[in-house]
Parts: C-alpha cells; structure tokens; sequence
C-alpha cells in the first residue's frame, strides 16, 4: 500500500508540526510519499524528508502553486494519484479546501478529519461537533482523507528521505490570488501550542481581551476564542477554537469567561488539562474542566498574571 | 444573475445530540430541525445579491427526506424565488453523501444554469466540509471556500477566505461556487407576511432518478459512538490554590 501525503507548506516554508502528525497517521497505512506544493518548495521538502517515516519526497516547484489556490493543486494530485491507494493531508483549511476536490475529480468520497485509522479501509471520524464518533468502511478503490492533527502524535526525525522534483500539472486558471492578511504574531501557533488561554463572551470586549493576551504571554501560550467571543467582535476569526473553528488539544488549555457551548467543547475537549475561569457556577464548561474556578475573570486574570 | 442555493436540514443547532444505544446512529427522532445554520447564511448572501441588483432569481435546492419541504419554506419565507426537493431518503437517519449530492447538484446546474452557487461551508450533522469543493470539481468551476466577504465584479467574484493563518482574498471566475462561513452576515428572519406568502412559491419535486443519480454510498457506517467521555474535575476556591495545582498535580507550570 502506498500513501500520497500532501504536506502542509505555507510560504514556502514547511509547517512541520501539522505534516508530522499527519505522517504518523499515514505510514499506518503505507508507505508514505510527501508531496511539497509550492512557488518555493525545496526547503520545505528537504525538511519533510528528514521526518520518521517518510520514504519519499516529491517537489513540485510552480509560479501557479504560490498561493494553493485549490484547482491547480488539486489537479496536480490528480495527476500523480494513479501510484497511490491512499491520498492524505493535515487537516488545514488548504486541506480542507483541496481534498474534496480531489476526491471528486477521482469519483470517491472524501474521509475528513480522520482521528482514527482501523484498517486500510476504515476510520474513525467525529460528526454533530464531536458528540459522536462514526466509524466508516470505504468501498473506494483509493482513499482521499484529511487527518485532525490534535489526535496523532508528531513524528520523529528520521534518517532522511530522497527528494525528487514532479512537473507541474496544467494551470485551469480558475481563481487568482489577490492578498493575504496574515495575523502576525509571536505568539505560537494555535493547534500546536503546549498551552491554550482562550477567553469568550464574557470578557466583554475587544479591549478587554487584552487581559487574556496578557495571561497568555505570560505563559507563552497561544490565544483562543470561543465563537461567541469572535462573533461579537472582540477576536478574530483565526483565534477560534470549536466546531467550526480550529480543533485543538495543548498540554493545558484555559477557558476564561467561556460557557462551554458543544460547538467549543468540541474544540477543546481533547486537552490534557483544562482549566475554567467564569463567574458563573452552572457553566457547563466546568463538567470538563479538570480545575474549575468560580471567579470574576477580572479579578482573577490579574491576579494569576501577577502570581505566576 | 441567477443564484443556486442547496440547503439542509439538519438538527437544530441547540438540541443535544444523543447516540443510540444500539450503535446504529444518533437519534433523530421527533428531534427539532431547522436549517443548516451556515446554509441560512448562504441564503441570506444571495438575498442580498438580489437586493444590490446583483442577482435576478433565487433558487433553493435541498436533498434529502420528504420533511426538507419545511426547510425550503424557510428559504423560500426568507426571500428565495423557487424550490427544488429532490427526495432521496425515507428515513431521516439516512444522510445521502456530499459526492451523491455533489452529483444530483451538477445536474440541477446543467437544467437551471445559475451564474453563482452559494452553499454552507459544511452541515453541522456529519461536519464533513465537502459538497461545494465536490460540486465545484464535477463542473470544472473554480471555488472560493469559507468565504467571510462576497464582491461581484463583472464575471469575476472577489471572495474574502478564512484561513488557518488569518484573511485570504482571491477572485474567481464566473460561474463559480462559493462556501460560506459564519461572518459572511447575520440572516435575517422570515416575517409573518413572507412565511404565508412562502407556502404559495413554486416548489418543485424530483428524484434522483429524474437526474439519473445513483446515491449508493461510498462508505458504510460500522458503528456510531459516545466520544470519551471528560469527567469534572475539582473546584478551586482560589488563584493561589489553582497556580498550586497546576504546579504541583497537573504538572503543566
């Protein structure tokens, strides 16, 4: 069995967190090609090649993969699908973005955010936001699936894999890039940071969600939001964790002002040790909180941050 | 311009979900349902295409049970033009496949030639986030997935995209199908008058075999399970008592 794993590059970089984990999914499957996608995209094979696991890299080098738009780079793994019985990736947005296409292109079904590999056939998936886990069997003749890093260990350093160049697929010419607004931050990134603080409604503001940076900085931690603290506007859209946000599972994660919706639990439920900060005892965050504290998050954010 | 809108119904968003003791599935029945919440967003878009001039006519499509009638209503009370259903289940535990429905939707865009489809990023039952990039696959369109900003522009579309890393903005060529996510607007709700002049609107009823759609899944359910459960774990009566804690049992400080 061979597995086709596109690799999750973002300007020309590799993101190696994401691409690892996936990797630790996909050689359960087989043997695990990575495919690096990109206007710059050596650097970011050569580093694929160095993780466990990995027995081959292939590069594929492009002025039209600068921005993965979806329709080129879908019909470049198309075009390499046929040596494949499974095609893989991280379950990023660009992922997300390109898989289905994939899928459809070779008439399977696509098997998203994967938490669980059974057989060469079958896996485990959550769906309705996590309150329950589907196990499918595909009747496919090759597998398309995205993999939900948060469940699978990052492999390790291996002893290097070859690295060789593909030609780039045709360009459909479908989509243009016009600009990114990335969120620049020192912060680390949310779904592989060891340490989470998220804040929700109850902060209030955009003001007041200086509070939660501050205990987040504090730790060296990632910042988070819930949907209804984006909804309202006092966090971006990027920062959400949840059903329909980012799926994440830190060392320790910790909900400020944050009531525990499903949708966010399903976010964040996988955390090792989670912590609940709100005022209000009845919150359902805190039947998963493994130390809850009853608090105003006004007193007791500054209170942490000062003590710790 | 016309503009397709799919929509589904799906458990209402506040219900708790409960898997059957059996394995079999999650239970449905005499549960609430409503409207995708992100497909609600999807036709408000499109209402608001109509309401700049953008877009002429509003079709609603919904696949699935007999009982999505009620949901296209909604759509229909909210400002959409016409319906289709198209009936592809009997029991409302059988949810037909993002690739069957990719498929029954390409034909309905082969009859109906829309300028634009606009459909939620994903249905909040199988969270699977994959008929629009499908159907945008089957017809050679270009996509532009988990839109948060829509601008027409001749035959182009600039679409605003929420990704990992924060905005991403591109244009794409007319006809395309674009996805939307939840800060694309807020949706209106359907008023009285509009929800009695709904129930006279055009509501059209097919099948898959009127499209010649074998709906065959793919993938076989094994089994449905309660996720591990996450026991509560203690109170803290103070910061001090939650740093210590965190120091001294969790280990994570």
């Amino acid at each position: 069995m061979a597995v086709l794993l596109l690799a999750e590059v973002t300007g020309g970089e590799l993101q190696l967190d994401a691409t690892a984990k996936a990797v630790t999914a996909a050689k359960a499957l087989g043997e695990v090609t990575a495919l690096c996608v990109g206007e710059h995209a050596k650097a970011a094979g050569e580093a694929a090649a160095r993780i466990e696991g990995v027995a081959k890299v292939l590069v594929a080098e492009d002025a039209i993969y600068g921005h993965r738009l979806a329709e080129p780079t879908a019909d470049l793994i198309v075009s390499l699908a046929g040596d494949y019985d499974h095609i893989a990736a991280p379950a990023t947005t660009d992922a997300k973005n390109i898989m289905p296409r994939v899928a459809a292109l070779l008439d399977v079904m696509v098997i998203t955010d994967v938490v669980g590999v059974v057989d060469a056939d079958t896996f485990d998936r959550p769906i309705y936001a996590g309150n329950a886990i589907q196990t499918v069997k595909s009747s496919d003749a090759k597998k398309v699936l995205t993999i939900r890093t948060s469940t699978f260990e990052a492999a390790g350093e291996g002893a290097g894999a070859p690295v060789s160049d593909v030609a780039a697929a045709g360009n459909p010419a479908l989509s243009e890039w016009v600009s990114d607004t990335e969120a620049k931050s020192d912060r680390p990134e949310l779904t592989s940071a060891g340490v989470i603080v998220s804040g929700g409604r109850g902060v209030g503001s955009e003001e007041n969600f200086k509070l939660i940076e501050d205990l987040a900085d504090k730790l060296g931690a990632a910042v988070g939001a819930s949907r209804a603290a984006v909804d309202s506007g006092f966090a971006p859209n990027d920062w959400q964790v949840g059903q329909t946000g980012k799926v994440v599972a830190p060392e320790l994660y910790i909900a400020v002002g944050i009531s525990g919706a499903i949708q966010h639990l399903a976010g964040m439920k996988d955390s090792k040790v989670i912590v609940a900060i709100n005022k209000d005892e009845e919150a359902p965050i805190f039947q998963v909180a493994d130390y809850g504290l009853v608090a105003d998050l006004f007193d007791a954010v500054p209170e942490l941050v000062s003590k710790l | 311009m016309k503009v397709l809108v799919p929509v589904k119904r799906v458990i209402d968003y506040n219900v708790k979900v409960r898997v059957k003791a059996d394995g079999t599935g999650v239970d449905l029945a005499n549960v609430k349902m409503s409207m995708n919440p992100f497909d609600e967003i999807a036709v408000e878009e499109a209402i608001r295409l109509k309401e700049k001039g953008q877009a002429t006519e509003i079709v609603a499509v919904s696949i699935g049970v007999k009982q999505a009638q009620e949901t296209l209503r909604t759509a229909l009370a909210m400002g959409a033009d016409r319906a289709i259903l198209i009936v592809a289940a009997e029991d409302i535990h059988d949810d037909i496949e993002p690739l069957a429905v990719a498929k029954i939707l390409k034909a309905v865009v082969d009859e109906e030639q829309p300028g634009l489809v606009l459909c939620g990023k994903q249905a909040i039952d199988n969270d699977m986030n994959a008929t629009g990039q499908m159907l945008s696959a089957l017809l050679g369109w270009s996509q532009g997935t988990f839109a948060s900003g829509l601008e027409i522009d001749g035959d182009m579309a600039e679409v605003t995209r929420e990704v990992d890393g924060g905005l991403q903005t591109i244009k794409v060529k007319l006809p395309a199908i674009v996805s939307v996510d939840l800060r694309l607007n807020e949706p209106r709700y359907a008023s009285l008058p509009n929800i009695m002049k709904a129930k006279k609107k055009q509501l059209d009823e097919k099948t898959p075999a009127d499209y010649g759609v074998d709906t065959a899944p793919r993938l076989t359910v094994l089994k449905t399970a309660e996720p591990r459960e996450r026991k509560a774990g203690v109170k803290v009566g103070s910061v001090d008592e939650l740093i210590a804690k965190l120091k001294d049992e969790a280990g994570v400080l």
